[in-house]
């Protein structure tokens, strides 16, 4: 096995270990949407990164912040439905960050790379982002499990109970712009969402409790990365669309008949 | 209540005001609840009970007025919609350890006390609507509140249940001593499992003792024919039940009333 599968190999894991837990509170609180609309925008973010000569990482964390204030203060305006304004700011973003990339005359951008994924260019530089970044997302994410469940469940009963439901929905929202950030390099802008969205909901079959379609999402999801990995090292496909594809096989193989019985 | 036990005031809001678009839904209102003592905001939908609920329990800001609680009151709150999205795993045991971390034995004895006890492994989502609001009480109740706020508490619940509801709700009330105030448009059932009515149209349109409120034009105008056969309602149950009254209710300057001769 050569080295930079197994990099892309870990990095696809590292990735999933972070998008499997926090991709399920994404599905319990029907945050697909936003979700779309915040990648969408991280295009943007290299943009700007690599205008102002900082990592575009960081880029991205930064637009995916201000795209996700912007979603919430706009969401208040009764003239439009919340599905509206995320169309406007997902379309509208990604449409900006690709004319913005165009102004970078002096930078070559491998805009395909940043749209669909370059997994197989994984750099150690990359693997210490998904891991030290991941460490401290699941760490977080651990301290404020329960009061984020309890949100998810019911806003105001949290709430009332003294969960501090403003600050946890912020950090929520910090780590989903991380995730996007890191998993740029994995499926792409285009695809991000899946790597949050299909894990889990195939963990759904199988679990009884959050805890478990927590962790049972992080095995799916990194069958997955394996998966589509061997497929484009063996059958040369493309590395991010092919994870996506074998993320979507396991999501229908296991809802076949007979697959799963124990639903909770 | 006791001879012996004070009523002290739980939560108590002075001209309180929350506009919406320039409109106040919520119009100087002043009231308060005191501990052992059920209070219910009854008025047509759209009259402002729920965000009057919401703003004292400091979910939404308020635009003029105070909201005062007496230092270190523990407050159960019951929702009046649970919507868990079904592709959360989550069974009764977790849903009641989210709002306080209770041992098994505390979390088997309120779901009996709200008379929903084999219920504890059932996932959420295939409760049917009474065994819902029950569990959701059951998980105010673990906190062991000083005061129960509930917003429709029959809300979902079928016409025998929700009296079966009112009924564990004074229930809960006589063996605990806690404060409730309960907000409800359902008239019938209400008015026989309350000590103090607040008759809400934006502002205060009455308040007092059901038998008395039920009696006040205000009241009257509000509700219109309905009204009437609630009047009917309360009178017949009233002397069904034993309700306890001795405690007189604060504010009852515009309403009428006549004393129970029981104790």
């Amino acid at each position: 096995m050569d080295d930079f599968f197994l990099m892309a190999l870990a990095a696809g894991v590292g990735v999933s270990m972070v998008a499997g837990p926090l991709g399920c509170f994404v599905v319990w609180r029907r945050m697909s949407y936003f979700g779309a609309t915040l990648s969408h925008s991280a295009l943007l973010g290299v943009a700007l990164g690599l205008l102002l000569g900082v990592n575009p990482m960081i880029g991205v964390v930064a637009t995916c912040i201000v795209i996700a204030a912007a979603v919430f203060s706009m969401e208040r305006d009764p003239r439009f439905a919340a599905d509206t304004i995320l169309g406007i700011l997902a379309h509208g973003m990604l449409a900006l960050g690709l004319v913005a990339i165009a102004f970078l005359e002096n930078v070559r951008v491998d805009l395909m790379g940043y749209l669909f994924g370059d997994i197989l260019a994984v750099s150690p530089n990359d693997l210490i982002w998904i891991y030290g970044g991941g460490a401290s997302c699941l760490l977080m994410l651990g301290l404020m499990w329960r009061g984020l469940l309890s949100m998810s469940v019911h806003d105001e009963l949290a709430r009332v109970e003294g969960v501090p439901v403003s600050a946890m929905r912020l950090v929520f929202m910090l780590m989903i712009a991380f995730v996007i950030a890191i998993a740029m390099k994995i499926v792409g802008i285009m695809l991000i969402v899946s790597m949050l969205i299909i894990p889990p909901a195939t963990a759904r079959r199988f679990a009884r409790t959050p805890e478990q379609m927590a962790i049972y999402a992080i095995i799916v999801g990194s069958l997955s990365v394996l998966g589509g990995l061997v497929a484009s090292a063996t059958i040369d496909t493309p590395a991010g669309p092919s994870i996506v594809v074998v993320a979507m096989v396991l999501f229908f193989a296991t809802a076949m008949p007979g697959v799963a019985q124990r639903r909770a | 209540m006791t001879e012996s036990e004070v009523m002290r005031p739980l939560l108590w809001a002075e001209n309180l005001t929350v506009s919406r678009g320039g409109q106040a839904v919520v119009d100087k209102i002043s009231l308060s609840v005191n501990s052992g003592e059920i209070v219910t905001l009854v008025g047509p939908n759209g009259a402002g009970k729920s965000t009057l609920i919401r703003a004292l329990l400091r979910l939404i800001d308020c635009d003029s007025g105070v909201i005062e609680r007496e230092p270190g009151v523990t407050i159960g709150y019951v929702p009046q919609r649970l919507e868990i999205d079904p592709t959360m795993p989550i069974d009764v045991r977790r849903f009641l350890r989210l709002g306080e971390v209770s041992s098994e034995a505390d979390m088997k004895h309120a779901l009996e006390e709200v008379g929903v006890a084999d219920v504890i492994e059932t996932p959420m989502q295939g409760l049917s609507g009474g065994e819902t609001r029950r569990v959701l009480l059951a998980r105010a109740l673990l906190r062991d509140p000083d005061l129960l706020v509930l917003d429709e508490p029959t809300a979902g619940v079928d016409f025998g249940g929700q009296a079966e509801l009112y009924d564990l709700i004074r229930t809960i009330r006589d063996r605990r001593r806690c404060g409730v105030l309960l907000v409800s448009h359902n008239l019938h059932l209400v008015m026989a499992a309350t000590d103090r009515v607040l008759c809400l149209n934006h502002h205060i349109c009455c308040e007092g003792r059901p038998d008395a409120v039920t009696r006040n034009p205000a009241y009257l105008e509000l509700f219109g024919s309905e009204a009437v056969a609630s009047a009917m309602a309360v009178y017949t149950h009233h002397h069904d039940h034993h309700h306890d009254l001795t405690g007189a209710p604060i504010d009852e300057n515009n309403t009428h009333h006549h004393e129970h001769g029981h104790g």
